[in-house]
């Protein structure tokens, strides 16, 4: 046997396992979209047989790790110089840019092309456009240029459960326009939270995220009318066809508390959270999981309790 | 046999190779069953003869 790479230190600093291709496809991002789109699948009014529900999510799921993927090849400075993020594969050096430029392309035309043929050209131009908002639109062009980067582009992960709603119907409706609207939403709190107590990552990375901009005391302020606006709206959804009695107490009991989280942020002065390690913020952001979470399990359970007669109004 | 001992680069790339292949595998499982699953549906028509002139 002669590997004339078994000796060559370059090719063992670049050459990636399966695990950092997969990484590049920001896992953790992925569990979310695949869940959303899988409410809004179920949510929806027509069935779909369950072979084609998992497919449509399965290419969902691929092409929106073809935007991680593809926010990782553009963003590899900042990632570099992040404590977060430093040991993604492309900045710990385990896979090249164009590598994860290539591998991200080839997954966002495979994902869009392979809904299209699962399910309908809808869902499909809806997957190509969150990819093109979520790369280009975010990434490229709001995230190093505007402050207002997390909430115009927390459209882009807004928008699965859209897709998974025109998979099944081949519409866009009310319904699935208050399910994109309710992540819409929750996005900003939710970062601005994570940017409160993550600071010098920002920082040094010179994103401008509105602490960096506005100051720490206007962040607070944001997190807090957001959240307001955030409640009126997911308490509002639970009047609608997607909504129900459980959805109804789970966003009630849910959103108080969000909003006592909320105004928490909003009072503490900045001397306070340092002195303990901010974990009313910290305890807020883990809370934001568990809110958005709750929220589409809750319309899942409604849709599921239908054919007994119950979920709904 | 100082060649053949197993490398760390070696684990990586079967690591790789595994992985690619069972996707590619999962692949062909579910084209199949989409395939079944359309073919099977209603609304699914062969084309006529008349069609296919």
């Amino acid at each position: 046997m002669s590997d004339a790479s078994l000796n060559t230190t370059q090719t063992q600093a670049t050459e990636a396992g399966f695990g950092d291709y997969f990484a590049l496809l920001k896992p953790r991002v992925m569990t979310l979209v695949v869940f959303t789109a899988f409410v809004g699948l179920v949510a929806a009014p027509v069935g779909l047989h369950p072979v084609v529900a998992f497919a449509a999510i399965l290419f969902i799921a691929v092409g929106g790790g073809a935007s991680g993927a593809l926010n990782m090849w553009w963003d590899a400075d900042i990632d570099a110089v992040m404590k977060r993020t430093a040991k993604r594969p492309i900045p710990a050096g385990r896979i090249s840019g164009d590598e994860a430029f290539g591998f991200g392309m080839a997954l966002a035309g495979f994902s869009v092309v392979m809904l299209a043929l699962a399910t309908n050209f809808l869902a499909a131009a809806l997957l190509a456009f969150t990819i093109f908002f979520y790369v280009v639109v975010y990434t490229m062009w709001l995230k190093r240029w505007t402050p207002q980067n997390i909430v115009i582009g927390g459209a882009a992960g807004a928008f699965p459960p859209m897709i998974g709603w025109a998979a099944a119907t081949g519409t866009i409706s009310v319904e699935s326009i208050l399910m994109f609207a309710l992540i819409f939403m929750w996005t900003p709190p939710h970062f601005w939270a994570l940017a409160l107590f993550t600071r010098m990552d920002y920082d040094n990375a010179q994103v401008p995220m509105l602490t960096v901009t506005h100051g720490r005391r206007a962040t607070r302020v944001h997190i807090l009318v957001y959240t307001i606006l955030l409640a009126a709206l997911a308490i509002g959804t639970g009047f609608t066809s997607v909504g129900g009695p459980v959805y109804l107490v789970v966003a009630l009991y849910l959103n108080a508390r969000f909003l006592k989280g909320a105004y928490d942020i909003w009072r503490r002065s900045e001397e306070r959270a340092e002195a303990d390690k901010y974990l009313t913020e910290r305890k807020f952001f883990k809370a934001s999981l568990v809110y958005l979470f709750a929220h589409f399990g809750a319309i899942a359970l409604e849709a599921a309790l239908v054919p007994f007669g119950l979920g709904g109004w | 046999m100082a060649l053949s001992r197993q490398h760390e680069l070696h684990k990586r790339r079967f690591s790789r190779n595994l992985g690619l292949g069972l996707v590619l595998v999962g692949f062909v499982a579910l084209i199949f069953g989409l395939t079944v699953v359309k073919v099977s549906n209603e609304d699914f028509a062969m084309p006529t003869s008349e069609g296919a002139n």
